[in-house]
């Protein structure tokens, strides 16, 4: 794949125009006294020098050849969605960034391994173009259902509170105790990848799909790219899912079967 | 040599953000033996029902049943033994026999006896409650209907060691009085033994057979 030699480019004048879109949201917002004027053009130009500086370091990335500087950058983002995922939360315990980095780590390496030395089969196996992007899209929804899921589990506990300790006092384990609200956490977590996969093609056009079609390849090939990625995304946020509310939960009671809320802060 | 008591518990401690609640305190249960917990509120007496059954961790003291420790029945097998009943009952969506049902399922549980509709049946009747009753949706129930199901849930358990947190705060008086009497007959049964709170001081004087006051330390 060459995308640079079939995608159009943009010129910087005409990137300047898409600017002036973001102005109606700035509009809208003053006129309506929303208060994200300034929120909005902060995110707006945050947005464009990350793309930008991205750009830059994907170029220089794209022509190495070292498998250990990929994994490494590699590691460096999804340290940043364990770290992200946790942030988004409302509520933190002792341990939960690590909880967070393994789980994400974890699935999103077996998740993009597989896909790439198995259905993909890129030559090299560490290809740069290949692994990250898909890591990259894996990671990006394992976020949304790590933070989704640890929000949830917290949530569940603390609300069904007397209901978990009841059963704890009657000789319920903490697994038996617990089962109900840890279901909830993975199924909510679950939710939004299962939803955006019902609707694929018909609601929303994917992004990758969207960008290798622009960058001028057969639909039916960028089909099976999507197909293929959307798997990965899936199977990705569940294994993350799951990890994180099985070690939350691990965190949050105590081998002697006690509920531990005092863990929980903020 | 004096006979191993049905339950023990010496030495505990416990403080709360870094006041200290009890010190050094010894309790001692034998069979039938039905002991008030007298404290003004805030002096701990949940905590202590908590810590009996150890739903907290225990800061410092050694618990026994039937002379053995919590780690040599393991934790769950040990509430099932020494079961506490909270003072906010709550029930879990479904009817009342649902609830009741469910607890069987626990594994520290299998092998104890089973659901027993028949025997819970002659209690509600006890209480001035129709068999229909099982019937009821829980999460409909009043605060005292609520209150009897989480105590008749405890109580079909057969645990050796009943903890009631104030199990009669949401009852009108004569049900109070059945309550009672269910108590001290089911209590009769060998092996079998309650601590109570109660906010009550004549509830405490005309059912528990023993008081422990916690002191200021």
């Amino acid at each position: 794949m060459t995308p640079s030699a079939a995608a159009l480019p943009i010129s910087n004048g005409r990137l300047a125009l898409a600017a002036l879109l973001i102005l109606v949201n700035v509009a809208l917002s003053a006129g309506l006294r929303l208060g994200l004027g300034r929120t909005l053009v902060v995110a707006a130009l945050r947005m464009v020098v990350q793309l930008l500086l991205v750009g830059f370091a994907l170029e220089w990335l794209f022509v190495q050849r070292n498998a250990g500087l990929i994994l490494l950058v590699g590691l460096a983002m999804a340290t940043i969605a364990g770290v992200a995922a946790v942030n988004r939360t409302r509520r933190r315990f002792g341990g939960i960034y690590l909880d967070s980095l393994l789980s994400v780590m974890s699935s999103s390496a077996l998740v993009t391994g597989l896909a790439l030395t198995g259905i993909i089969r890129s030559d090299p196996w560490f290809a740069p173009q290949v692994l990250i992007p898909l890591l990259g899209m894996v990671l990006g929804n394992s976020l949304n259902g790590i933070s989704l899921g640890l929000d949830r589990l917290m949530e569940g506990l603390e609300s069904r509170r007397d209901l978990v300790e009841t059963a704890l006092a009657l000789g319920a384990s903490r697994w038996e105790a617990c089962r109900e609200v840890i279901r909830e956490a993975i199924r909510v977590a679950m939710i939004p990848t299962i939803n955006s996969m019902m609707v694929m093609g018909l609601v929303s056009l994917p992004g990758m799909m969207t960008g290798q079609i622009l960058a001028g390849a057969a639909p039916t090939v960028a089909v099976r790219y999507q197909i293929v990625i959307v798997f990965m995304i899936t199977s990705g946020t569940a294994l993350g899912v799951f990890g994180v509310v099985l070690l939350g939960w691990l965190r949050l009671t105590s081998r002697d079967h006690q509920l531990r809320l005092d863990r929980l802060r903020g | 040599m004096q006979p191993i008591p049905l339950f023990s518990a010496t030495g505990l401690c416990r403080s709360l953000a870094g006041r200290l609640l009890w010190r050094d305190l010894d309790l001692t249960l034998r069979p039938g033996e039905r002991l008030g917990l007298v404290a003004p509120s805030g002096r701990g007496k949940t905590l202590l029902l908590r810590a009996l059954a150890l739903l907290d961790p225990l800061q410092r003291g050694v618990l026994r049943l039937r002379g053995r420790q919590p780690e040599s029945w393991g934790l769950p097998a040990w509430r099932a033994r020494v079961s506490y009943v909270s003072q906010r009952p709550v029930a879990h969506s479904g009817t009342v026999e649902d609830n009741l049902r469910s607890v069987w399922g626990f594994a520290s549980q299998r092998g104890r006896g089973g659901w027993h509709p028949a025997r819970v049946c002659r209690w509600l009747e006890r209480l001035g409650r129709p068999p229909a009753f099982l019937g009821y949706p829980a999460e409909r129930l009043s605060g005292g209907e609520l209150q009897l199901l989480s105590l008749l849930r405890a109580l079909q358990l057969d645990p050796d060691v009943l903890l009631l947190d104030e199990p009669c705060a949401s009852l009108d008086a004569s049900t109070t009085l059945a309550v009672e009497t269910l108590l001290r007959e089911w209590l009769a049964a060998d092996g079998r033994a309650c601590v109570l709170t109660s906010h009550d001081p004549e509830q405490i004087g005309r059912f528990t057979t023993a008081r422990l006051e916690l002191n200021r330390p």
